[in-house]
């Protein structure tokens, strides 16, 4: 693998108008990180999903509108939180550096 | 049942790889996690393709479960080391169906595939193979599962526990949020069931929390020991992981797993059902 991709997996085939998507890449030192976890939290901080992250260190969510915490893991790191907001029709994409 | 006779840590999995009479198998919902590498020795249930009837709505018979264990090479005796990804869900899935057929060595890896992954521990790409044997199920146990009906008798009577995320809970989503969200049936939850989210059960790197902290996760929701208990989610895996927990890990009895869950009941005609974030009225 050389070098990140930008932002999020491909949404071709993603009916984006009815869902609320919250996407993007995880990466050390610019790299992907294929082996990460990336878990959304809702807005009382209580867990709602958990996905690996793809070996182009990629995820993707299909949360509700509102406001959320996308918590990665990865190894040999400390977890990294970020708040992202998500609307139906709009696709949230969120950089990770681990 | 306890901790100790139910669980086992990653550190007990590497110094026992290799023991013939231990089988590894790891079972997940993304049936390609295996494939991009395993546990050194670990053979590979698919959650969908060996696990469910295909036909009806329900998994498959003790007929097929005997012909698929004895062609994977588990024999009678054997324990198996169940392990998986998503905070093994479908782990505990498999678990509570082995048990339900009666197999009596079993044990989850505390933490599954998550935690194995953030040790960075070792993962291979090969493929073990086991000679077939001739494996032999029991009866179905139905002391560990609950049916429909049973369920809607429950409201009010017994422990109800709806494992599911708070917004699956009170019926803002319907799914997951990594699933997406067109499941057709209607959202919200049975009448009476407390929400004890199985995440609550866990810590962030998939291992189970304490028996001290997971006595008081329930007795905190409400949970009443002296009555039965029937733990539910959508389709009865993340429900499984609660099922190990109250069953399993701290022992209470009288604790059956819904595995028809909110994909049943909320898909049921003239049932009761509950919207927002409250238990709701018998």
């Amino acid at each position: 693998m050389c070098g990140a991709v930008k932002g999020g997996p491909s949404l071709d085939g993603v009916d984006v108008a009815n869902q609320a998507v919250i996407q993007g890449v995880v990466t050390r030192d610019g790299e992907p990180v294929g082996n990460a976890y990336v878990r959304l939290l809702d807005r009382t901080g209580e867990f709602t999903a958990e996905v690996p992250t793809s070996a182009t260190g990629q995820f993707r969510f299909f949360a509700g509108p509102g406001d959320w915490t996308v918590r990665t893991l990865a190894p040999r790191a400390q977890s990294v939180d970020h708040s992202v907001r998500a609307a139906k029709g709009v696709v949230a994409e969120v950089a990770v550096a681990v | 049942m306890s901790r100790e006779t139910a669980l086992v840590t990653a550190d007990w999995v590497e110094e026992h790889l290799g023991d013939s009479n231990i089988v590894l198998v790891e079972v997940d919902e993304d049936t390609e996690a295996y494939d991009k590498g395993h546990i050194p020795g670990a053979i590979k249930l698919d959650w969908k393709k060996d696990l469910q009837d295909g036909v009806r709505h329900d998994f498959i018979s003790k007929d097929r479960l005997e012909a698929l264990l004895s062609e994977k090479g588990i024999s009678n005796d054997d324990t198996i080391v169940l392990y998986g990804g998503n905070n093994n869900w479908f782990a505990a899935y498999a678990y509570w169906y082995l048990t339900y057929y009666g197999h009596t060595n079993l044990r989850l890896l505390d933490g599954g595939r998550k935690k194995w992954e953030l040790d960075s521990r070792e993962l291979t790409d090969e493929v073990p193979t086991r000679a077939a044997t001739t494996y032999v199920a029991q009866e179905p146990n139905n002391a560990i599962r609950a049916f429909r009906d049973e369920v809607i008798e429950a409201i009010g009577t017994k422990n109800l526990i709806d494992v599911r995320s708070p917004d699956e809970f009170a019926g803002r989503l319907l799914a997951p949020a990594h699933l997406p969200q067109e499941a057709a049936q209607i959202g919200g939850h049975i009448p009476t069931a407390g929400n004890v989210p199985w995440s609550k059960a866990a810590n962030d790197d998939g291992t189970f929390k304490s028996d001290e902290e997971l006595a008081a996760l329930y007795a905190d929701a409400g949970l009443d020991t002296s009555k039965d208990t029937i733990a539910y989610c959508r389709i009865g895996e993340r429900s499984s992981h609660t099922w190990f927990v109250l069953n399993e890990i701290l022992g209470y009895p009288n604790v059956k797993n819904y595995d028809g869950s909110w994909s049943e009941y909320g898909s049921l005609r003239g049932v009761p059902v509950a919207l927002g974030d409250e238990p709701g009225e018998a």
